[in-house]
């Protein structure tokens, strides 16, 4: 459906590099990156509200790359939602619809069914500079899905909503994401899209670093970035001998696996690392002793960071913290299975 | 209760001072004049028409020059070209040149022997002695007023809604009077007050194009000079008392004109305060202008 070949935009601080990237219809398609990796810049590129320098954008096989923003039909909906202030909820919904040659009835009509689907029929006929950042967010989506748009573009429409609004809006975007409507949703936020996406392509510096399905970027990230961006802590590059991944060239973990060597990444859940006071005698084949180095409450448990000649992060429990009397510098034993060690 | 800091008071003396050289002129006028004097002034023709001439005059060319400042002002506010530095130093000459200088200038390019003089002889306007060659001086030396402060009103739209309304679907013209305009309404709207006051309290440029008919300015300095200020006077005070019912108008007005346009609370508190001290220092100028 959308097509993105080659496209490079000079600004004066930053750059986007020969980007890539496609988008089928009905996807949810989502860009991950950090602050100022180029994400709304190339929304603003799709919906034609900056141009690039080169490349081109093709929305069902037509070149649009120099088409004009109006005649586009690419929805955005800005992070700052960009609601109107002079007009009331019910003029902004029906902004679009002024384009269309459509009855009174007709207008009235879709603006009251829309303003049902995103749960605001009690404010039409409030001011905008009345409404929270939530009702804001819904109003902003209620007018650009007015317009009936080929991809409705979000720039970062979870960030500045609480974790309830979070919830609500996830649920609402999955819905219009239900009924056929194609998505880009651009985001830092990893976890805030996880439950959405059936395409994360992750842009860092300008470029896209991976494209793929949420299981294909979280089972096997293909750069450290995009691991630790997208949470997993235990990632290495590594060198496969004797069925051992060698890393750094001084330590080595036992895996499962039919290859014999080569080059690739090693990824270790964190929640598969038991720690241990002493050496404890199981079918583990990976045991080291090691040296806690931070302790760091995180949302499902603690990360136990220790240094057993490199950095490996451990999840475990309050409880566990407590009854093993952890603490910084503490001097440990760190076991997992080799079935835990994915090479790739 | 706080003690007065000695900071606050030297300001607020220097401050009551710079009142009191204002206001004592104009409240020493009013004194020195017999109400008797002043409503037989207000009975005579001459002074009536004069009034009324320099009010309309002065609506017609804020109006007239309006159509094309309000579009300069939103290209100079939101476009980048070249030449856009001296074009708004070109904007802001009329403010800096003598306006007898500026009357004569305009005098040159719509005299009778000019290219336009010549054109609009032919069907019959002409500008000199003409309530029209009037209204082109008194925008000549007031349209800074209109430009600048529209230019800053477009300015300070965000650019972001107009890219918003423009993602939607709208025109460029679309979004220019649905967006663009009404968001920079109040800063139009006292541009136009500006104007419009700065228009009826000129003097210097009008009396070059347009000694006859006279407007109000041109009738005191008329009476002074013939007669004396004993005689000058009451038509001074005449005019001022209009021009505060005009500006007491315009101000009761203007929120509700401005309502229709654009309701945004904390942009109205924030343009109300600084739209109250342009157009109070303007007309202030006007009262001194008529003296």
């Amino acid at each position: 459906m959308l097509e993105i070949k080659n496209i490079s935009k000079n600004l004066e601080d930053f750059n986007l590099k020969n980007l890539n990237l496609s988008v089928n219809k009905g996807d949810y398609f989502v860009l991950l990156g950090i602050s100022g990796a180029g994400k709304t810049i190339l929304l603003e590129i799709i919906a034609g509200i900056t141009s690039p320098d080169s490349g081109e954008i093709f929305l069902n096989k037509k070149n649009i790359t120099k088409q004009k923003i109006q005649k586009r039909r690419i929805g955005l909906v800005f992070q700052d939602y960009a609601v109107f202030p002079h007009l009331n909820v019910k003029n902004n919904i029906a902004y679009p619809l002024k384009n269309e040659k459509l009855s009174a009835f007709e207008k009235n009509k879709q603006i009251l069914k829309l303003a049902e689907e995103m749960n605001i029929t009690h404010l039409l006929n409030r001011k905008t500079t009345t409404l929270s950042g939530g009702e804001l967010q819904r109003v902003a989506l209620a007018r650009t899905l007015a317009l009936k748009p080929k991809i409705l573009l979000l720039d970062e429409p979870l960030a500045s909503l609480d974790i309830q609004l979070k919830n609500e809006l996830r649920s609402l975007l999955r819905n219009i994401n239900k009924k056929g409507q194609t998505i880009i949703h651009v985001t830092h936020d990893y976890q805030e899209v996880i439950s959405l996406a059936n395409k994360i392509a992750i842009i860092n510096n300008g470029s896209i670093e991976q494209t793929g399905t949420p299981n294909e970027i979280f089972q096997h990230p293909k750069s450290q970035f995009i691991a630790n961006f997208t949470g997993i802590k235990n990632f290495f590059k590594a060198e496969l001998k004797n069925k051992q991944a060698i890393i750094n060239n001084s330590i080595a973990f036992t895996l499962l696996t039919d290859k014999t060597k080569g080059k690739g990444n090693v990824l270790i859940k964190s929640q598969d690392i038991i720690i241990s006071e002493n050496k404890v005698e199981s079918s583990a084949c990976n045991n080291f002793k090691g040296i806690i180095t931070d302790i760091i409450p995180a949302p499902l448990g603690i990360e136990i960071f220790t240094d057993i000649g490199i950095q490996l992060v451990a999840l475990i429990t309050t409880q566990s913290l407590k009854k093993l009397n952890l603490y910084k510098g503490k001097n440990i034993w760190i076991s997992f299975k080799a079935s835990c060690v994915k090479f790739f | 209760m706080n003690k007065p800091q000695p900071f606050n008071i030297i300001f607020s003396l220097l401050g009551a001072l710079i009142l009191l050289f204002i206001i004592a002129p104009l409240i020493g006028m009013v004194i020195a004049t017999s109400p008797q004097d002043i409503i037989e002034t207000s009975k005579d023709t001459e002074v009536q028409k004069s009034i009324w001439l320099t009010v309309w005059t002065s609506i017609c060319s804020t109006i007239f020059f309006a159509i094309a400042a309000i579009p300069l002002s939103y290209l100079l506010a939101k476009k980048s070209f070249r030449f856009k530095h001296l074009i708004n130093g070109i904007i802001d000459l009329p403010i800096v040149i003598p306006h007898t200088a500026a009357g004569i200038a305009v005098l040159g390019f719509i005299s009778r022997n000019s290219y336009i003089g010549k054109l609009s002889s032919n069907i019959g306007l002409d500008f000199v002695g003409h309530p029209a060659g009037i209204a082109a001086a008194m925008a000549f030396v007031s349209i800074p007023f209109l430009i600048n402060a529209a230019r800053d009103g477009f300015a300070k739209v965000p650019v972001k809604l107009e890219k918003a309304a423009l993602n939607l679907g709208a025109s460029p013209s679309r979004v220019f009077f649905t967006i663009s305009l009404p968001l920079a309404w109040k800063s139009i709207l006292s541009g136009l007050i500006m104007m419009f006051a700065r228009g009826m309290s000129e003097f210097g440029a009008v009396v070059i194009i347009a000694y006859h008919p006279m407007i109000t300015p041109v009738l005191i300095y008329e009476r002074f000079s013939s007669f004396g200020l004993k005689y000058a006077r009451p038509v001074a005070i005449i005019f001022i008392a209009v021009c505060l019912i005009v500006f007491i108008i315009l101000r009761l007005l203007s929120p509700k004109i401005s309502k229709s346009f654009y309701n945004h609370k904390e942009h109205k508190v924030l343009h109300k305060d600084r739209k109250d001290f342009m157009v109070m220092f303007i007309f202030f100028v006007t009262f001194v202008h008529s003296l």
